[in-house]
């Protein structure tokens, strides 16, 4: 029985390449052309892989083949930039990619849901068996595990989440928050939706242009204020988010610091992404006040990656001990394979326990 | 014999301490699990040790020095118990570690542990009045370890360098609102202890009145800016810090002073 996995991702394909790949095939057609017993069709933005088990061996060139959506291209043209992993590597490979220790953002979440509902659809067609049944339950736990005991999904790595996770942290929930959004660029629409998303309910938008603030604040469910009247909200605020294109800072110490004097007990998030900078930097050192430019929130995204980054180690050794363990009992379940040949009723059992 | 069931809890505390130095310097740390386990089992020995000292004395184990430090981990340790999973304050378990430890290390190393030579009469006014003032310690310490960490993720915050610790700390606001409430129970239980002290039937030394009151006075002053709103959150949670210094160099001084002029 062979176990392996071909496939390309963006380690070894860029998006032209692995665009010719996508859509054309799926996991039962590669098990009738290919002549594979089991098999299941891994795609991803960043990946497409062929987990697939035969009695024969089967070339990377018969797997491109079938993946290719120019059926009047020579093969061979593309065979290269697949990679192929067999047996305890593509095991291995798996586990990594479940992990998201393979993905271009170290750590994200789509994938395993990505590989969740491939395997589902591989079941459900009646391409993957047994084998690809034990490898890909195995391959959640192992995802699962990582996930739980390392820190490799610690901390946000993009400007979005990152300012929404700054403000959970400043101030758990979101839902009593009053969020202030000056200036309504894409990016302070992004970040406002993306505090909606995690339970902010108070936005007012604040813009020159009253039509634009009209447009975004009916996007994000929130209301408009005045433009003129943003200072006398900073007073009732706790998050400010803006982006206007003014040449000046708008906000400066000297100007907030009235203002905080009637809010001494309640933290001021602000989250300043315009260039040239909305929100003097010395607003900073002021009490009570977390002030985070464009570079700081990508300071903050890189640190975030870093800690990622850190924990691949204890990631890879975990991922370790399952492939050794997974082997074994594929060993140990090859053994029984081969006594129940011998004796019918012995396999059907194992069949069923392995199942289980 | 007793002093064993005290060793075995500072193992404890220490392995608490340990096993979270481990996990944050590589940068994993999964909270609750094995420091509130650690913490339980040393507070269930400290309980033990404080028990069996209890009945040998035939009174509450507040006699010397030894004993009040051993009283005062023990209030750290139910506190953290009590408050610590219900404000998610798990991490607070990783704080509350190194103070057990220092205050039970210190209680066995140093000589301290001086038997009076005859048996003390109980004295249920001066019993309740040493434990509840010990409680109130004990509330005024998890307000300082929540003030350490307040300061400690207000710093990175503000500088923009999160580390590993900054994702199991509370919400800022939610570790405010832990701090406060702390302070009014430490009030109230502080309040009730000095109130009972003049119940005692002794003399009160002049000096220790005045310093008691002293922290109390400070204490108040820093609920009473907070509810006013003259203090910001972080001054407040500095003001924890340096009012438990106070409340500890007090205690010290009590304890101190009641050993040099034991009561009649």
């Amino acid at each position: 029985m062979n176990l392996f996995c071909i496939g390309l991702s963006h380690h070894t394909a860029n998006v032209a390449t692995r665009e010719q790949f996508v859509g054309s095939a799926t996991a039962e057609s590669i098990v009738r052309e290919a002549g594979c017993t089991e098999a299941l069709l891994l795609t991803t933005c960043n990946r497409v892989e062929v987990y697939a088990v035969s009695h024969k061996r089967i070339s990377t060139d018969e797997i491109a083949r079938c993946l290719m959506r120019k059926i009047d291209t020579d093969p061979h043209d593309y065979a290269r930039p697949f990679y192929r992993y067999e047996a305890d590597k593509c095991v291995q490979h798996l586990f990594r990619v479940a992990s998201a220790l393979d993905s271009m953002v170290v750590g994200e979440s789509e994938i395993l849901g990505q590989a969740k509902k491939a395997y589902e659809s591989a079941r459900k067609s009646g391409a993957a068996g047994p084998c690809l049944h034990r490898l890909f339950q195995r391959a959640f736990r192992v995802a699962k595990q990582v996930r739980t005991h390392t820190e490799i999904a610690r901390g946000a790595v993009s400007a979005g989440s990152v300012a929404v996770d700054l403000a959970q942290r400043i101030f758990g929930k979101l839902g009593d928050c009053k969020v202030l959004v000056l200036g309504a660029g894409e990016t302070s629409e992004r970040t406002a939706r993306a505090l909606v998303s995690r339970g902010a309910r108070d936005l007012r938008v604040s813009n020159r242009s009253m039509d634009r603030a009209c447009e975004l604040a009916q996007a994000v469910g929130g209301r408009t204020a005045p433009f003129e009247e943003w200072p006398t909200q900073c007073r009732e605020i706790d998050i400010l988010i803006t982006s206007t294109a003014s040449e000046t800072p708008l906000l400066t110490r000297d100007k907030l610091a009235p203002m905080l004097r009637e809010r001494l007990d309640r933290p001021l998030f602000i989250i300043d992404i315009a260039v040239p900078r909305d929100v003097d930097p010395s607003v900073n050192e002021l009490e009570g006040v977390y002030l985070y430019d464009i570079d700081s929130i990508r300071s903050v995204a890189e640190q975030s990656l870093a800690l990622r980054r850190q924990q691949v180690a204890a990631a890879e050794a975990i991922i370790a001990e399952h492939v050794t363990d997974f082997a074994n009992s594929i060993s140990q379940g090859l053994h029984h394979a081969a006594r129940a040949t011998e004796h019918p009723s012995l396999g059907e059992n194992s069949l069923q326990a392995s199942e289980l | 014999m007793d002093r064993y069931l005290l060793v075995v809890s500072t193992v404890c505390f220490l392995a608490a301490l340990v096993h979270t130095a481990i996990e944050l310097r590589a940068g994993v740390f999964r909270p609750m699990r094995f420091n509130f386990f650690a913490v339980a089992l040393g507070f269930i020995f400290q309980t033990a040790f404080l028990s069996v000292r209890g009945h040998q004395l035939g009174r509450c184990p507040l006699t010397n020095l030894f004993e009040v430090f051993i009283f005062l981990a023990w209030s750290v340790a139910a506190i953290y118990m009590l408050v610590g999973p219900g404000y998610r304050l798990s991490l607070m378990g990783a704080f509350t570690a190194p103070l057990v430890v220092l205050l039970q290390g210190f209680a066995l190393i140093a000589p301290i542990d001086v038997r009076h030579p005859a048996k003390l009469p109980a004295n249920p006014w001066l019993e309740f009045h040493a434990s509840i003032s010990l409680v109130a310690y004990g509330v005024f310490a998890l307000a300082c370890i929540a003030g350490v960490m307040y300061l400690v993720q207000e710093r990175q915050l503000k500088t923009h360098q999160l580390y590993s610790i900054f994702y199991h700390l509370p919400p800022l606001t939610d570790l405010f609102a832990a701090i406060t409430r702390l302070l009014w129970w430490g009030f109230v239980l502080y309040t009730l202890g000095i109130v009972s002290g003049f119940f005692t039937g002794h003399p009160l030394p002049r000096v220790q009145v005045v310093a008691a009151i002293g922290v109390w006075l400070l204490y108040a002053v820093i609920l009473q800016g907070r509810h006013l709103r003259w203090l910001a959150p972080k001054r407040v949670a500095a003001l924890c810090i340096i009012g438990f210094s106070a409340a500890v160099t007090l205690l010290w001084g009590i304890t101190f002073t009641a050993e040099m002029n034991p009561l009649p």
